[in-house]
């Protein structure tokens, strides 16, 4: 265990390190050069410039230097706790991050606290009786969900609950400071979108428990029913939708890119964006560190937390 | 009070079963009827999907989805379960009516400790405290004779073996005291000496706690050992019951005597005495005759009689307890045996054809504890194999699971290479050739029969289609019409008809793809066979059918076979040489008469011992192991057999390689023992004469 979670980690050091090159590489290009001066300085300005005062605006920026030189420094300034500063706002890149990073926390807090409980209880519900009623409603109810695009779902729900009901707020861009009921759409979007795929994948899972030869074994020693499900089948049941819900987190961090720039949400998703439109390298950088570290740190979770559900694993 | 006026603890009364799915009503079990009374052991036999363990099932009034009760009654202790409430069955199962499952893995909680399966069992039933629980569940665990209960209550099943584990199963079975234990087939995934522990024990309860027993189970030999009353079925229905020693010596119903006639028995030989197969194959439930389900394989088929109606179970005299599904069991003259088979001289062996010297085979593992980092370990799977083989003999290797015998036939198909030593074939050396590297010639003087008939044709393509490329890839003929031609006879060589080349896999029985496996590999007209537990998956009245076939073609064309198997009445029958395997070593190895008779290795002894036998004359010497088996990972440096060994001498049996020691010219036994101690022995079995009305295997009268 300690041994795959120590190889893990350093598949996840590589990873950053190859990836982070690649960025540098690629961002050293005239083009996103230009951009950056373009966005700083007006197009108007940037055309009129010398190509002196192009090279001396270079040199102010730090950038007339090749770029392996540049990203030597970046890494000697991670490790020192330096992450640079964004070139878009001049914001240290550390304190945008975690800002943006807080943001899209609270949304996906929210999003797992309604979905885990609601398409884990369909779920066990569906799998316990296959065929049943409620099995085909909460099949029906999945596949469409989980089939509707996420954009079409938040416009959906934006012409329902902000445009046409007025009940709440169509932008969550909180300009004016912090507005919970600003968060419920975004919320509402990914949690539909998300409650399909996990209620099936536990449906599927309760289901197969279901016709186990163990559990034929609990209800003929006489146990009452609820026994059965509640001691003998939820436990291996929730193995596999566990490991799944804790990949999602994955997902929340950068598949929510289409419901925070539909919400204007100010989230990790949108600083993505739009650190990538505007070719702002230290942010892009900063963020792909985080997207890498916690895609690594789900999967390490997920590897862990499988072994202690599975005993068959644990004591092998 | 006598017998006939105690109520039965369990009665069906014309109970019909049926399951329902999308092609239409299927009935899985007709008219079948059975009296269980208080301590009584019954059993139930038949082929695989003849409705045992819908029987089973129904009585604990678990149909599943797609199952019901559609007549009949089943009546316990006088009572309808079919008017009991769910709360009522939920009652009476696992306290008044228990059962034992077939997979003792499958059935245990992977993810519950053993303890907390076992004392849920008094909980809920008697509403005792959890403390009390887990001290009953204890001793339980004691009185199933399970080693150190402490530690097995704190384990998960996959942590104990599948002999422990089943053994658990029977304990919790067992924990409220029941009035009906129900035996599904609970010693068909153990091995055979672990089997004979449980066969004990089971019989030890039943005499112990009164309990009444209905034991389900393929294999006669195990039901003779067992019960007291015998039901036979045949598709669906009960075709035959009576007492042990009725049924197995006064049969009554030709299917029950086809039956007996197909099982290796010691008497059999496969030259002089062969076995006799039932014709045919089982109806499907959806296409059974009328009349007399057996028909179509019966023997004494008379038109107009046995077609008719539905026949009725008659009592064979008025007033017996023995019943026969059959209209004329009255008109057959059960002294003489139906046909007389063919009987061979013995095949003359000749040249050593494959010379295996010192080879062995080790595979590396990282022991993968989930905690700790791992460590390698070293499985010797196979360790020093020495053994010659001649041209047209057989030689049987046999062992309980995980000895080693499929790694060694991986070694010699060029799967695996050997760790050490040779394997000589002719002049070539296979021991470090892989499949990939060998000349055609070499792959086409060696092929296989697998196990699984189901998993090793290719489904997408004919049967034809299959042999035909086997013998254009040999170049045994390469004209078209040849190769069609020798197809046919192939297909003829293994008794399946002509048309068949045209089928798919999925148009055939299990015993009719075993056979296209069969003339699969004899399209290549090899030198050796080797045939990895060919019949193990197939019932027994095709089992008889299929090591016959595999008799004939070895006659015809001197064929060398390596016959691997955990079946030693099988290997009896088949083999001219036995080789007993344990853990990766060879126990012993010499003639088949040397093997069965004494002087033996402690271990063939024990596994002697072990093996049912369907023979109301044959007695045995009860030889049950205690004792875990090793960790193939972590086998003790001596004998292999120290840890269940009852002749063990500790200080030198766990710490020395036992001598090779030579009893005969190639009679080897690998023991400490000496000489006289192991000449002293005395026979396992022993076959006492007895009035028999007429022989069962060859042709008598
Ligand atoms: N690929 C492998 N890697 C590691 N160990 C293996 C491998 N294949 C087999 N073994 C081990 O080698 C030993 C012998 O295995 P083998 O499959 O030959 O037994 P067997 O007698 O055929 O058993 P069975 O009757 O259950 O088929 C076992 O302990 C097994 O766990
Ligand atoms: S009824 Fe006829 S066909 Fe059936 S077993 Fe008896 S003799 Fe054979
Ligand atoms: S060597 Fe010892 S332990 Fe092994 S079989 Fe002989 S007597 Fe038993
Ligand atoms: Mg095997």
């Amino acid at each position: 265990m300690l041994k795959l979670i120590a190889s893990r980690l350093l598949q996840m050091v590589l990873i950053m390190g190859v990836v982070s090159a690649l960025l540098f590489f690629i961002f050293d290009s005239d083009k996103f050069k230009k951009q950056i001066a373009v966005a700083e300085l007006g197009g108007f300005a940037v055309s009129a410039l010398s190509d002196q005062d192009y090279q001396n605006w270079l040199e102010r920026k730090g950038l007339n230097v090749p770029f392996y030189e540049r990203y030597a420094k970046w890494v000697g300034g991670i490790l020192t706790g330096d992450l640079g500063k964004s070139y878009q706002t001049n914001e240290p890149v550390a304190t945008l991050v975690a800002d943006r990073l807080k943001k899209t926390g609270i949304l996906g807090f929210w999003v797992f606290a309604l979905m885990i409980p609601l398409s884990l209880t369909f779920g066990i519900i569906a799998g316990m009786k296959e065929g049943s009623a409620q099995d085909r409603i909460t099949s029906f109810i999945s596949i469409v969900t989980t089939s509707l695009p996420e954009i079409a779902t938040a416009v959906i729900l934006m012409s329902i609950f902000a445009l046409w009901l007025r009940w709440l707020p169509a932008n969550s861009a909180m300009v004016g400071g912090w507005n919970w009921l600003a968060l419920v759409l975004p919320v509402m979007t990914l949690v539909l979108y998300d409650f399909g795929y996990v209620a099936r994948m536990t449906r599927a899972s309760m289901a197969e428990v279901m016709t186990s030869q163990y559990i034929r074994t609990a209800i003929l020693k006489g146990l009452p029913y609820k026994r059965v499900i509640l001691r003998h089948a939820l436990r291996n049941a929730l193995i596999a939708p566990f490991t799944i819900i804790v990949l999602q987190m994955n997902w929340l961090l950068s598949g929510v890119v289409v419901v925070e720039f539909f919400f204007q949400y100010a989230g990790f998703g949108k600083l993505l964006l739009d650190a990538a439109l505007f070719g702002d390298i230290y942010v892009i950088q900063a963020a792909t560190l985080v997207a890498v570290f916690v895609a690594v740190l789900s999967q390490i979770i997920s590897d862990v937390g499988y072994s202690f559900l599975n005993p068959r694993i644990r004591f092998s | 009070m006598s017998v006939s006026e105690q109520t039965p603890v369990l009665e069906c009364r014309n109970l019909c079963i049926s399951y329902f799915t999308r092609a239409g009503e299927i009935p899985a079990v007709v008219d079948f009827n059975l009296k269980l009374m208080p301590g009584e052991a019954h059993g139930i036999v038949g082929e695989s999907g003849c409705g045992k363990s819908t029987v089973a099932l129904a009585i604990m009034n678990y149909m599943g989805k797609n199952g019901g009760i559609v007549g009949g009654e089943i009546l316990f202790e006088g009572r309808d379960m079919r008017t009991m409430s769910g709360e009522e069955l939920r009652r009476i199962r696992g306290s008044k009516i228990a059962m034992v499952y077939q997979e003792p893995m499958a059935s245990l909680n992977p993810s519950m400790k053993l303890g907390e399966q076992l004392a849920e069992v008094p909980i809920y039933h008697e509403g005792v405290s959890r403390e009390q629980a887990i001290e009953r569940s204890q001793k339980m665990l004691a009185s199933v004779r399970l080693p150190d209960p402490q530690r097995i209550m704190n384990s998960y099943p996959h942590q104990i073996s599948g002999g422990q584990q089943q053994r658990v199963v029977i304990a919790m079975a067992l924990l409220s005291n029941p009035k009906l234990l129900l035996l599904d087939e609970p010693t068909t995934a153990l091995d055979v000496t672990v089997e004979a522990g449980i066969v004990e024990l089971i019989k030890e309860i039943s005499a112990k706690f009164g309990t009444s027993l209905i034991y389900i189970s393929h294999n006669l030999g195990l039901i003779l050992e067992t019960c007291s009353r015998l039901t036979v079925m045949y598709s669906g229905e009960a075709v035959e019951s009576g007492d042990i020693g009725t049924v197995f010596t006064k049969m009554r119903h030709p299917y029950t005597r086809g039956l007996f006639s197909s099982i290796p028995v010691p008497g059999a030989d496969k030259n002089m005495r062969p076995l006799r197969s039932i014709r045919g194959q089982l109806p499907l439930p959806f296409a059974r005759p009328t009349g007399c389900y057996f028909g179509p394989r019966c023997d004494h088929f008379v038109a107009g009689r046995c077609d008719q109606g539905i026949l009725p179970m008659l009592p064979v005299e008025s007033g017996s307890s023995h019943f026969v599904r059959c209209v004329r069991f009255n008109e057959i003259d059960w002294s003489r045996a139906t046909t007389r088979s063919d009987q061979h001289a013995p095949i003359e062996t000749g040249a050593i054809v494959l010379n295996v010297s010192d080879m062995s085979k080790h595979y590396t593992i990282e022991s993968g504890s989930a905690v700790l980092l791992g460590a390698k370990k070293t499985v010797k799977a196979n360790e020093r194999i020495t053994f010659r083989a001649r041209e047209a003999e057989t030689i049987a290797i046999v062992g309980e699971s995980g000895c080693g015998k499929s790694t060694f036939a991986k070694v010699l198909m060029g799967l695996e290479g050997a760790t050490n030593g040779k394997v000589q074939l002719g002049d070539v050396d296979l021991a470090n050739l892989p499949v990939q590297r060998r000349s055609e010639n070499v792959i086409s003087r060696l092929q296989m029969i697998f196990q699984n008939p189901f998993d090793t044709l290719n489904p997408s393509h004919s049967v034809g289609s299959q042999i035909s490329r086997v013998i254009r890839k040999f170049g045994v003929e390469r004209d078209p019409a040849k190769v069609e031609e020798r197809v046919n006879q192939l297909l003829d060589i293994v008794k399946l008809p002509r048309d068949f080349a045209k089928r798919r896999p999925r148009q055939l029985s299990g015993g009719q793809k075993q056979r296209v496996g069969i003339a699969r590999a004899f399209a290549g007209d090899p030198k050796i066979v080797i045939a990895d537990e060919p019949v193990s998956a197939l019932d027994v009245s095709v089992q008889a059918a299929v090591t016959g076939l595999l008799t004939d073609i070895q006659r015809e064309n001197r064929t060398t076979l390596l016959f691997i198997s955990h079946d030693l009445s099988v290997v009896r029958y088949l083999a001219d040489r036995i080789i007993v395997m344990y853990l990766g070593k060879i126990m012993e190895k010499g003639t088949t008469e040397e093997i069965f008779s004494p002087p033996y290795h402690p271990y063939t002894e024990a596994l002697l011992s072990a093996v049912p036998i369907a023979d109301t004359s044959v007695k045995k010497r009860k030889i049950v192991l205690t004792g875990e088996i090793p960790s193939p990972s972590n086998p003790p440096p001596g004998c292999p057999f120290c840890t269940r060994c009852p002749y063990v001498m500790k200080g030198i049996c766990d710490t020395q390689v036992p001598p090779q020691r030579e009893m005969a010219p190639r009679h080897v036994i690998a023991c400490h023992l000496d000489e006289a101690t192991l000449r002293a022995m005395q026979p396992v079995i022993t076959i006492e004469p007895r009035e028999m009305e007429a022989e069962l295997v060859a042709g008598g009268a």
